[in-house]
C-alpha cells in the first residue's frame, strides 16, 4: 500500500558565495526520492533565499519509505556551465512512519558536501501521509519502532521480550567499483553515503518484518554496524531485541506496572498485610495489561510466533532438559530445577536465546553465568551475489552457535547483553561475538508459564539474586571457587563475576565502582592470506588470555569483586594485534571480598632480589589500602563473624569461555583458569612478569572529584546534576618501527592513560563529576599508527550526599545509610530465617525483610530521580505507580515545546547528546525514532584545513550539528543512547589529503525537566497520608 | 613516537576563558602552555606538560574555527555547528572585541587601510602588544567601520546590534569608527597625554550633539558624519570676534560675572580676547575638513595650553566657559543662540575632559 510524502521547501540560510562576481548565490534546490524528482525555482542572488515552494509530493510505496532516504540537493544556478551542486541534505523518513514518533520533520538542517563540509542550513517541512497496511504479504515493516536503547525505553513497559533478531544486507562497495576510477571524490563519497542509507533502509525494514512475525512491535537494542570489506564489498548488519512495548499512560487512572499485571502476583500480595493493610494491589485497573496489548497488535498477531525468520535456518535442534537442570543446588534444589525447565522451554524454541539488552525490566533477570565470548579469523572473499549473502550469515551462525554452547555448558538458558563486532585488515577479518550467560524469568516471555513460574521467581532476594550461581556447583563447568552468599547466605555464589551487561539497579554493592581496562598489543610478522590468518588465530589465546589477567588483576588491585559492561576488543593490523578490555569493576555485597596479590619470586636464594619483591609486595598492599579507601569500599565484617567462614570450596578462577576457529572449522575451547594455581598469586619468574606487575602499579588513580565508568550509572553516587557534557575524543599515535611487545604495550597503555588524563583534564569544571559510559574503540589504520576514539557523558553531580527533605515523610533515611541499613536489614532477617522459622518457608521471609529498606530505597530514589523507578525491584510496585502519576500529560507537552520553538526563530534551540539511556533530572516523554546517520568528509587541501587535527575535528562538530539539527527538526531536545559506532580515518599527507568516515547512532527524544513536572507531581505526594495506598506516596 | 593527530569534541563546545585571553593576545601555543604552568593549574588538576599542551591546542583549534563566527557575531546565535550557551557568547564575542586602550591610542584617527595595518609591527614594538594580537584589534575596528559606515540611524545602537556587543564596548567602538572617518589628528606630541577614554568622551560628545542624527535621530543619514548645515552655520559665531563692539561687550559681561569668584581674574581678563578668537576660530573652520581633523590640536592649542600656562584649574575653566557661554545670550547684536548653544555645549565638556595632565 502506498503512502504519500510531501516535502516543502522553505529557505536557505548562510549559504556560500558560488558567483565569485557578485559574492552572491543563485540557489534552487532538487527534491528526489526514489526516482522522482522535483525542483524549486531559482532564488537569484542571496545567500539567504527565501523559496517558499509548494508542497512537493511523492507517491511511494511504504517499502521505499523505509527503505529510501528523502534527497535534497543544493544547486547554484549557472546559465552558462553546468549547475554547481552546494550540498545535499539526507533526510531518513523512518521517524515519520510510526505512530507513536515524529509527525512532521521540520526545521534547519545543514547542507551537507563532502569535500567542503557544511555549507549552510535549509528548511524544510517532510510529511508522510500513510494508509494502513492489511497485506499479509507486505514486505515494509511501517511501525515497528527502533531503539538504540539497551534497556526498555523510558516510557515504555515491556509487555514481551521475544527474543533475538538479526539481519545482514551486503552490496558492492561504490569507492572500489571500477567507474570510481573516473569519477570525481565528491561523486563517489556520495553513491556511498546514499548506499548505506538505502542499506541500512533495507536493513531496519527487513528487522522490522522479523518482528512482526515474532508478534512484537518495537526493536530496543538495536546495534547496526558496517564491515568496510574494501574489495569484497560492503555489509551492513545489524542485531536486536524484539521486544512488544506498550506506551505506559501517565494517567493515574491507568497507571499500572507489569509487575502487577499478572494475577498470581495477588496470591503473594497478604505478604506484606502489615504494610498495606487490606488493599490488595489488584485493586488498579482490572483489566490485565497482555490482553489489551494483544489486541492492538492485531494484524501482525496472525503471523507464526515461532521464529525462523533468519535468512539461514539451521538444522540444529535446541536440547531439551539441559544437564544442570536436572541436578541443581540442594536448597531449592527442585524449584530451581523446575524454573528453570520451564523458561528453558521457552527460550530454546528460540534460535538464539540472546539479548542485545543490558539492562532488564525489573524480576526479569534471575542469574548470571558469566562472560561468553566467541572469535573466528577469516578471509575475506569477494561477495558474489548481493542478494544471497551466505557466506558472511554462515559465519556468525557459526559463532552464535558456540556462544549459545558456551552458555549451556554455563548452566544457562540466555545470553544477554549480547553484541557482535569485526576487525578488518586488508583480507582477513575477525568476528566477535560476546555476552553474558544468564538465566531469565519467563515473566516477559510470550510462552512462558505463567503462574508456576512466579511463584519461585520470588525465591530470589533481589540484591543478590542474579549473583548466585545458575550452574550446577557438583557440576561446575569450570573449576571455581564458591561460597554462600554474602546477602542471603542461601545460595552459592561464586568469588568474582564478569558481566558484560549494567548493574542491575537492585544490586547491592558496596562503595563505588571505577572503571578497569586492561591494554595489551602484540606483534606479528607480516604475512598473506591463509598463513596470516593462521598466525593471528594462533595469537588470540594468548592475547585474550593476557587481557583476561590483566583486568583480574586489576580488579583485585582496587580490592572489588565483580566487572560489568566488560567489552573486549581485539583489533587486528598488519603487523600488531590489539587488545583492549574495558569494564567496570564494583563490589558486589553478595560476593566474597578479593583476597589480595601475593608476589612470589621464584629465586629466593637472592637476599637483594627477596628485598625487592618484599618492596613491591608491600606497594601492591599499599595500593589496594588506598584503592579501598578512595572507592569507599568497607564491606560490613559483622555478617563473615556471626556467620562464620565460609564452606571450603575448590578453589576457581574465571568464567571467561571462548573460542577460535579460524577459517577451517576447527573449534578449539581453551579454559582461560590458571591451573591450580592460587588465583591471586603473581610469579616473578622474568622481568615480562616484574614489567607486568609495574604495569599494574603505573595505572594512574582519577584524579580527585572524579569518577569514571563504562556503565550506564556509577553505584554509589545518585543525586545527579543536570550538567551533562557529551564529548568525542580522538588520537591517533604513531610508532616507531622495530619495538618489542613490552614497548608496544607501554606505548599503548600510556596513549590511553594520558587520553584519561587529558579528558579529566578538560572537564575539571565539572567536578564534582563522574565520566559515564566511557567507550573506547581502538584502531589500527595503518601500518605503526594506532587510534583510539573515546565517545562518554560527564555528568556531575551534588557533592553532598544528602537529599533534599523537605517533602519527605519523617520515615525516610538519608540515602547514605541506605546502604548499611539495607545490610542490617538482611542481616536481621538471616538470624530470624535461621532461628526462629522453620515450619514457614525462608523464601518468604526474605521477602519480607527486603521489603521496607527497598522501599526506603526506591522512595529516595524517587525523590532524586523519578525517571528511574521503573526499573526498580518488585518491591517497590506501589511506589512506582505513585511516579507514574506524577508526571503528566506528556502529549501536550510536546506539542507545546514543539510549538515554542517554531516561534524562536533563528535561535538554535539547544539539543542535548548523551550515550545513556537517560538524562539526569529529566523524564523523557517521548521517543522520536532513531537516528542513525553515516557521513563522509573528504579533502585535498589538508594542511589548509589545519592538518589532521582541525580536519578531524572540524567534522566531527559538523557530526554533531548534523545530529542536533536533525533531532530538533524532528521536535527533540535531545538524543539519548548515542553512540559513534564507526570512525575510520585515513589520510595521505604527502599528498595534502584525508578521508574520514563516521557512523553514529541514537535515540531523538523529547525530555522535560523534573524542576517543570515538580508542579503536577506535588499532588500525589501530598496524599500520601493514606496508608491504605501503602508506600504509593513517597 | 609521536601523536599524530589529537581531537575532543563536546557536545557543548568547552572553552577555557584564560586560554581563549592567551589565544587573543596573540601568543604561540608553546607560550601559552609556559604561562598555564606558570598559573598553577597543574599542581591544581594533577595534570602534566603533555596534558596541558594537548588541551591548549585543542582549545587553539577551538578558537581558530569560532574566529569565522566571531567575525559576524550575530551568526554565532544561530549557527549549528558549536552548541554554546549563550552567556558563553558574549563572553567569546566581548573579549574578541575588547581591545588594549594602548593600541587604540596608536591607530585612533588614523585611516583604517592596508597602509596603516603595515605599519602595525612599529605600533606592536611600542605598545609591546603582540602582532597577532594588534592585527586582530585593527581588523575588529575595520569591520566595525565598513559594516557601520553604510548604515542608518544611531552609530551606537547600530554596533550594539551587528556585533551584539555589551552598551559601553559599543560606545568605544563608535568612537573608534567615529575618530576613523573623521581622521581626526590624535598622534601629535602635544595629544600625546591624552587617553583613548578621553577621547572617547569627546567623540560621545560630538556624535551626540554635532552630527545629523543629533538633532533628528531617524533621518536616513549616518551618525558618522558632521552635520555640514550645522558646521555652515558655525561659520556665523565669527561675528563675536570681527565685530569689535560685540567682543568687548561680551569680555565686559563674562569679567563682571566672574570677578571675585576666582583667583586667576587678571588672567583671564587679559586673556579673553585671545581665548575668544581661539574657539570661534575653531567654530568657523570646522567646514573644511582639513581643520575638522585637527579639532583637538585646536582645542589644546588655542584654548588648553594658553589657560595651562595661566595655571587655570579646571574649576577655573569651568567657570569660565559657563559664563562664557551663558554671557553670548545676553549679548543685543547677537542672534545665533541654537548655533551658540550646540557649539560650546560640546566644546566646553571636550576642554573639561581634556583639561588635566
Amino acid at each position: 500500500m502506498p503512502g504519500k510524502l510531501k516535502a516543502k521547501i522553505v529557505a536557505g540560510r548562510h549559504l556560500p558565495v558560488m558567483d565569485r562576481a557578485s559574492d552572491l548565490t543563485d540557489a534552487f534546490v532538487e527534491v528526489k526520492f526514489g526516482n522522482t524528482t522535483f525542483k524549486t525555482d531559482v532564488y537569484p542572488k542571496s545567500l539567504n533565499p527565501q523559496w517558499n515552494s509548494e508542497w512537493f509530493k511523492f507517491e511511494v510505496d511504504d517499502e521505499d519509505l523505509q527503505d529510501e532516504p528523502l534527497q535534497i540537493t543544493v544547486l547554484d544556478h549557472d546559465t552558462y556551465s553546468a549547475n554547481d551542486a552546494i550540498g545535499k541534505v539526507y533526510i531518513d523518513i523512518d521517524p515519520l512512519l510510526c505512530s507513536e514518533a515524529a509527525t512532521v520533520i521540520s526545521g534547519w538542517l545543514p547542507i551537507y558536501d563532502t569535500i567542503h563540509g557544511i555549507r549552510g542550513e535549509i528548511n524544510v517541512l517532510v510529511k508522510v501521509d500513510l494508509f494502513n497496511d492489511l497485506n499479509r504479504f507486505r514486505q515494509s515493516s511501517c511501525g515497528v519502532k527502533f531503539f538504540c536503547t539497551t534497556s526498555i525505553p523510558r516510557c515504555y513497559r515491556a509487555i514481551m521480550v521475544h527474543g533475538f533478531v538479526e539481519e545482514l544486507v551486503v552490496n558492492e562497495d561504490p569507492e572500489y567499483q571500477w567507474i570510481d576510477r573516473i569519477r570525481t571524490p565528491r561523486a563517489s563519497n556520495e553513491a556511498r553515503q546514499r548506499l548505506i542509507f538505502l542499506m541500512s533502509g533495507e536493513l531496519q525494514r527487513k528487522i522490522g518484518l522479523k518482528v512482526l512475525e515474532m508478534g512484537g512491535n518495537a526493536v530496543v537494542g538495536y546495534l547496526q554496524c558496517f564491515d568496510l570489506e574494501g574489495e569484497s564489498g560492503l555489509v551492513v548488519r545489524a542485531i536486536g531485541t524484539a521486544c512488544t512495548l506498550e506506551k505506559i499512560s501517565t494517567f493515574p487512572a491507568t497507571a499500572t506496572h507489569p509487575s502487577n499485571s499478572s494475577p498470581s502476583k495477588d496470591m503473594k500480595e497478604p505478604v506484606f498485610g502489615e504494610e498495606a493493610p487490606g488493599v490488595p494491589l489488584s485493586s488498579g485497573p482490572p483489566t490485565p495489561l497482555r490482553a489489551q496489548t494483544f489486541s492492538s497488535f492485531s494484524p501482525s498477531k496472525s503471523y507464526s510466533r515461532q521464529s525462523s525468520s533468519s535468512d539461514t535456518e539451521l538444522s540444529l535442534t535446541p536440547k531439551t532438559g539441559m544437564g544442570s537442570g536436572g541436578s541443581a543446588g540442594k536448597d531449592a534444589g527442585p524449584l530451581k530445577a523446575l524454573l528453570k525447565q520451564q523458561t528453558q522451554s521457552a527460550l530454546e524454541q528460540r534460535e538464539y536465546p540472546f539479548f542485545t539488552l543490558t539492562v532488564f525490566p525489573p524480576g526479569f533477570l534471575l542469574h548470571v553465568g558469566g562472560v561468553v565470548s566467541a572469535r573466528s579469523v577469516k578471509l575475506l572473499d569477494r561477495i558474489h551475489n548481493p542478494d544471497e549473502p551466505e557466506t558472511r550469515d554462515a559465519w556468525w551462525e557459526e559463532i552464535r552457535q558456540e556462544i549459545k554452547s558456551h552458555a549451556k555448558s554455563l548452566g544457562c538458558h540466555a545470553v544477554v547483553g549480547y553484541s557482535e563486532s569485526t576487525s578488518i585488515c586488508e583480507e582477513v577479518c575477525i568476528l566477535s561475538a560476546s555476552g553474558t550467560a544468564a538465566i531469565l524469568s519467563s515473566r516477559f516471555m510470550q510462552d512462558g508459564p505463567l503462574d508456576t513460574e512466579l511463584r519461585f521467581e520470588e525465591v530470589v532476594s533481589p540484591g543478590c539474586g542474579f549473583c548466585h550461581i545458575p550452574y550446577d556447583e557438583l557440576n561446575i563447568p569450570f573449576p571455581a571457587q564458591l561460597t554462600y552468599c554474602y546477602c542471603c547466605r542461601r545460595y552459592k555464589v561464586p568469588d568474582v563475576l564478569f558481566t558484560t551487561i549494567d548493574l542491575p539497579t537492585e544490586a547491592s554493592v558496596t562503595g563505588k565502582g571505577c572503571l578497569i581496562q586492561a591494554r595489551l598489543c602484540r606483534t606479528k610478522k607480516k604475512a598473506q592470506g591463509e598463513v596470516n590468518a593462521t598466525a593471528i588465530s594462533n595469537l588470540l589465546p594468548f592475547l585474550e588470555y593476557e587481557l583476561h589477567t590483566q583486568l583480574m588483576n586489576k580488579l583485585k588491585l582496587r580490592g572489588m569483586n565483580a566487572l560489568f559492561g566488560l567489552r573486549i576488543q581485539i583489533s587486528v593490523g598488519e603487523t600488531m594485534l590489539l587488545g583492549l578490555a574495558s569494564a567496570t569493576g564494583v563490589y558486589l555485597t553478595a560476593l566474597p571480598s578479593p583476597g589480595g596479590i601475593q608476589i612470589v619470586g621464584k629465586t629466593p636464594s637472592d637476599i637483594t632480589y627477596e628485598q625487592h619483591i618484599s618492596n613491591m609486595q608491600k606497594k601492591i598492599n599499599d595500593t589496594i589500602t588506598k584503592n579501598k579507601e578512595l572507592y569507599e569500599i568497607n564491606p560490613p565484617e559483622v555478617v563473615e563473624e556471626i556467620i562464620g567462614s565460609p564452606i571450603p570450596e575448590p578453589r576457581q578462577r574465571s568464567r571467561l569461555f571462548r573460542s577460535h576457529s579460524e577459517s577451517s572449522d576447527d573449534v578449539s575451547e581453551i579454559d582461560l583458569s590458571h591451573g591450580k594455581k592460587d588465583a591471586f598469586v603473581l610469579e616473578i619468574d622474568d622481568t615480562d612478569a616484574v614489567e607486568d606487575i609495574h604495569a599494574l602499579l603505573t595505572d594512574s588513580p582519577t584524579p580527585a572529584g572524579f569518577y569514571s565508568c563504562n556503565t550506564e550509572i556509577m553505584p554509589g553516587i545518585q543525586n545527579w546534576t543536570s550538567a551533562i557534557q557529551m564529548f568525542t575524543s580522538v588520537r591517533v599515535f604513531r610508532l616507531n618501527a622495530n619495538l618489542t611487545n613490552q614497548g608496544l604495550n607501554k606505548i599503548f597503555s600510556d596513549l590511553c592513560e594520558n587520553l584519561l588524563k587529558s579528558l579529566y583534564f578538560k572537564l575539571r569544571s565539572m567536578v564534582p563529576c563522574c565520566l559515564c559510559h566511557l567507550n573506547f574503540t581502538v584502531a589500527i589504520p595503518e601500518d605503526e599508527l594506532i587510534q583510539v576514539a573515546v565517545t562518554a557523558v560527564a555528568l556531575s553531580f551534588d557533592k553532598e550526599q544528602t537529599l533534599e527533605n523537605g517533602k519527605q515523610s519523617g520515615e525516610k533515611t538519608p540515602i547514605k545509610a541506605i546502604t548499611e541499613n539495607d545490610e542490617q536489614l538482611q542481616f536481621n532477617l538471616e538470624l530470624n530465617a535461621e532461628t526462629s522459622s522453620s515450619s514457614i518457608s525462608p523464601k518468604g521471609l526474605s521477602e519480607v525483610g527486603s521489603h521496607p529498606s527497598a522501599r526506603d530505597r526506591c522512595s529516595s530514589w524517587i525523590e532524586q530521580l523519578k525517571l528511574k523507578a521503573h526499573t526498580i525491584r518488585r518491591g517497590s510496585v506501589k511506589t512506582t505507580s505513585s511516579m507514574e502519576k506524577a508526571s503528566p500529560l506528556p502529549e501536550g507537552r510536546s506539542r507545546s515545546l514543539r510549538s515554542n520553538r517554531s516561534y524562536s526563530g533563528s535561535s538554535v534551540a539547544v539539543v542535548k547528546m548523551t550515550p545513556l539511556s537517560f538524562i539526569p533530572g529529566a523524564k523523557i516523554i517521548k521517543y522520536l525514532g532513531i537516528i542513525n546517520m553515516f557521513f563522509i568528509r573528504e579533502t585535498s587541501s589538508l594542511r589548509e584545513e589545519g592538518g589532521v587535527s582541525g580536519f578531524l575535528h572540524t567534522f566531527i562538530a559538523e557530526v554533531f550539528a548534523m545530529v542536533r539539527a536533525h533531532v530538533a527538526a524532528l521536535g527533540g531536545n535531545a538524543v539519548v543512547s548515542y553512540s559513534m559506532k564507526e570512525c575510520v580515518f585515513m589520510e595521505n599527507p604527502n599528498k595534502n589529503q584525508a578521508q574520514c568516515l563516521i557512523n553514529v547512532s541514537g535515540d531523538a527524544v523529547i525530555f522535560v525537566r523534573e524542576s517543570e513536572l515538580e508542579l503536577t507531581s506535588v499532588q500525589p505526594q501530598s496524599a500520601t497520608t493514606q496508608t491504605s495506598n501503602g508506600g504509593e506516596g513517597t | 613516537m609521536s601523536v599524530e593527530l589529537d581531537v575532543f569534541v563536546g557536545n557543548t563546545t568547552i572553552m577555557d576563558k584564560e586560554v581563549y585571553q592567551l589565544w587573543l593576545n596573540g601568543y604561540t601555543v608553546n607560550d601559552a602552555v609556559k604561562v598555564r604552568i606558570e598559573g598553577g593549574v597543574m599542581e591544581e588538576c594533577e595534570a602534566s606538560a603533555e596534558v596541558l599542551l594537548s588541551d591548549t591546542m585543542d582549545q587553539y583549534r577551538t578558537f581558530q574555527m569560532c574566529e569565522r563566527l566571531l567575525h559576524h557575531p550575530a551568526k554565532l546565535a544561530n549557527q549549528l555547528l558549536f552548541q554554546i550557551p549563550p552567556d558563553r557568547q558574549a563572553m567569546l564575542i566581548e573579549r574578541y572585541y575588547a581591545f588594549d586602550d594602548s593600541f587604540v591610542r596608536e591607530v585612533l584617527g588614523k585611516k583604517l587601510s592596508k597602509g596603516t595595518k603595515k605599519d602595525l609591527d612599529d605600533v606592536s614594538i611600542k605598545t609591546g602588544i603582540m602582532l597577532k594580537s594588534c592585527r586582530r584589534q585593527f581588523d575588529n575596528f575595520k569591520r566595525v567601520f565598513k559594516v557601520v559606515e553604510e548604515l542608518k540611524g544611531p552609530l551606537v545602537e547600530n554596533i550594539r546590534q551587528h556585533f551584539l556587543l555589551p552598551d559601553p564596548l559599543a560606545r568605544d567602538y563608535a568612537a573608534i569608527v567615529f575618530f576613523a572617518n573623521n581622521r581626526f589628528e590624535t598622534g601629535k606630541k602635544k595629544l600625546q597625554y591624552l587617553t583613548f577614554q578621553d577621547f572617547a568622551f569627546c567623540a560621545g560628545q560630538l556624535i551626540n550633539n554635532w552630527t545629523v542624527g543629533a538633532v533628528d535621530n531617524m533621518m536616513e543619514d549616518m551618525d558618522v558624519d558632521l552635520d555640514k548645515e550645522f558646521l555652515q552655520d558655525l561659520k556665523d559665531l565669527k561675528i563675536l570676534i570681527t565685530d569689535k563692539d560685540l567682543l568687548d561687550q561680551h569680555k565686559s559681561l563674562v569679567c563682571t560675572a566672574l570677578r571675585g569668584k576666582t583667583n586667576v581674574f587678571n588672567e583671564m581678563e587679559a586673556n579673553f580676547k585671545n581665548l575668544s578668537r581661539g574657539l570661534v576660530n575653531i567654530a568657523a573652520k570646522l567646514i573644511n575638513a582639513k581643520d575638522v581633523r585637527d579639532f583637538f590640536i585646536d582645542l589644546v592649542e588655542k584654548f588648553i595650553e594658553p589657560c595651562r600656562s595661566d595655571k587655570l584649574t579646571s574649576i577655573d575653566v569651568n567657570l569660565y566657559l559657563t559664563h562664557y557661554t551663558n554671557s553670548a545670550h545676553i549679548l543685543d547684536t547677537f542672534k545665533h543662540h541654537t548655533v551658540w548653544t550646540r557649539y560650546m555645549g560640546v566644546i566646553k565638556s571636550c576642554i573639561l575632559r581634556m583639561y588635566h595632565d
